[in-house]
């Protein structure tokens, strides 16, 4: 392959995929196009240090100005792709124009979940590029009582910061606990409690059913239970949908995101890579990840098959949360329908790391606030170890 | 090769620890990147290398010779 690869999506996997072309030996012409105006930057510090004020926008880019600019790589921000041909490799984009190529790298991320009434209120906000955290965080500021809709990592993070700056924060939920789905009821349990520590009213186990607003301003959110809390910031972080509206008719199999094999190829020439791509994994199905890391490694592994590597994508999934003074970090698979089980430190005592079982093998691992266990325990989740073998072991 | 960290950037996540443990380790109290030497041993820059990559936080740089 010699000739273009346009990569669509200028964030972590888009600009990891693009980098990994050329240093993987592709001299053509790489474009990237990107839908918002900024060069690459980082979004896990939007929901944390950009969200606080303790970082300045700036600091969330990606790479620097230099070491973008030597790349090569023509970049077309400010710009969306709008179709493509995935049989012909044509690429329409919102400028009108159509970029033939050789090659494409999908990485067009994810999109805000938003709700069904009331969402268009001023004082609504999601959170997902710079953007939007700098508004939510011009928000937070001027806010008396936030409420946050959905007690995922977004909505959890988000609600930690805001109560940091000394607002007034309610999160709601449907689920028994705050991040029951990502780590289970034993540690939902305890970022409950973590929440209600620091004075955050924690509205688990009822649903919000709508939005009421004076003057087109949100002024409460009413819950299912008949409640209605005053609001006059509400975050609403209730999960993503892959971006690939723009790839109807394209040819390309969508369910939840791009359909890839397990060599992250959508079609001919055509690889998908970070939030938006659904590979197949020989023992876990259909995989989709919303986590930082597989950006990197995906972004990666796609760039790789596009020039021909035939090495399958099986990555050992790692993700974190930071809440107040609390680290979460995970390895593998962790949810609420495993085995749980503690084996270091103490949950009453701040620090502790615990395994996530299914069928006697260990399938995740989780630490909170000790972050050198994290990675001993990852060991156990790659061997996929003997559940009892792990226990007395750990 | 040299080698510098970021501590206000790093997230504690340990990738580098297990890409290059002769010159990246992590603080006890909060996983904090700790280098061990600024100094990349000789055979142990393609592991820095990738753990400069697979970083998470891009809270490692390099300046090669």
């Amino acid at each position: 392959m010699n000739a273009g690869i346009v990569v669509v999506g200028a964030s972590a996997a888009g600009l990891t995929a693009a980098e990994t072309l050329r240093h993987e030996g592709h001299s053509g012409p790489i474009t990237v196009v990107g839908d918002e105006p900024h060069a690459p930057y980082d979004r896990p510090p939007l929901s944390k240090q950009v969200l606080q004020g303790t970082w300045e926008p700036g600091k969330t880019a990606l790479r620097q100005p230099d070491a973008l600019s030597g790349l090569g790589i023509d970049w077309l921000l400010g710009t969306s792709a709008t179709g493509l041909d995935a049989g012909t490799r044509k690429l329409t984009l919102s400028d009108g124009r159509v970029l033939g190529c050789d090659g494409v790298v999908l990485a067009t991320g994810v999109t805000p979940r938003r709700l069904r009434d009331g969402h268009e209120l001023a004082g609504v906000h999601v959170l997902r590029t710079l953007d939007d955290a700098m508004a939510l965080r011009a928000a937070l500021l001027a806010a008396t009582s936030v409420v946050v809709v959905g007690a995922g990592f977004l909505g959890a993070e988000v609600a930690a910061v805001a109560r940091g700056l000394g607002r007034e924060v309610t999160v709601v939920d449907p689920l028994a606990a705050p991040m029951i789905r990502q780590f289970g009821a034993e540690i939902g349990g305890l970022l409950a409690d973590l929440h209600t520590g620091h004075g955050v009213r924690v509205r688990c186990g009822t649903g919000v059913s709508g939005l009421t607003g004076a003057h087109g301003r949100v002024t409460h959110v009413e819950l299912d239970d008949g409640s209605r809390i005053p609001a006059d910031v509400v975050l609403v972080a209730i999960g993503s949908v892959p971006a690939v509206g723009w790839l109807d008719g394209s040819g390309l199999a969508l369910g939840d995101g791009i359909e890839c094999d397990e060599f992250c190829v959508a079609a001919d020439g055509v690889v998908a890579a970070g939030d938006v791509a659904s590979w197949r994994d020989p023992e876990l199905g259909r995989v989709r990840v919303e986590h930082r890391m597989n950006a990197t490694e995906q972004g990666r592994a796609a760039a790789k098959s596009l020039l021909g590597d035939r090495t399958p994508y099986r990555p050992l999934a790692y993700f974190w949360t930071d809440q107040y003074d609390v680290k979460v970090q995970a390895y593998g698979v962790t949810g609420a329908e495993l085995d749980f089980a503690v084996v270091a430190g103490e949950p009453a005592a701040g620090r502790f790391a615990a395994l996530y079982g299914a069928d006697g093998r260990v399938v995740g691992a989780v630490t909170w606030n000790l972050p050198r266990e994290a990675r001993t325990l990852r060991r156990f989740v790659a061997e996929r170890t003997a559940w009892r073998t792990a226990l007395s072991a750990a | 090769m040299k080698v510098i960290v970021d501590q206000d950037r790093c997230v504690g996540a340990g990738q580098c620890v297990l890409a290059a443990p002769e010159v990246f380790d992590q603080r006890d109290s909060d996983g904090i990147v700790v280098l061990l030497t600024e100094d990349v041993p000789a055979g142990s820059e393609e592991d820095v290398r990738e753990a400069a990559r697979i970083c998470p936080a891009l809270a490692i740089e390099l300046s090669e010779p």
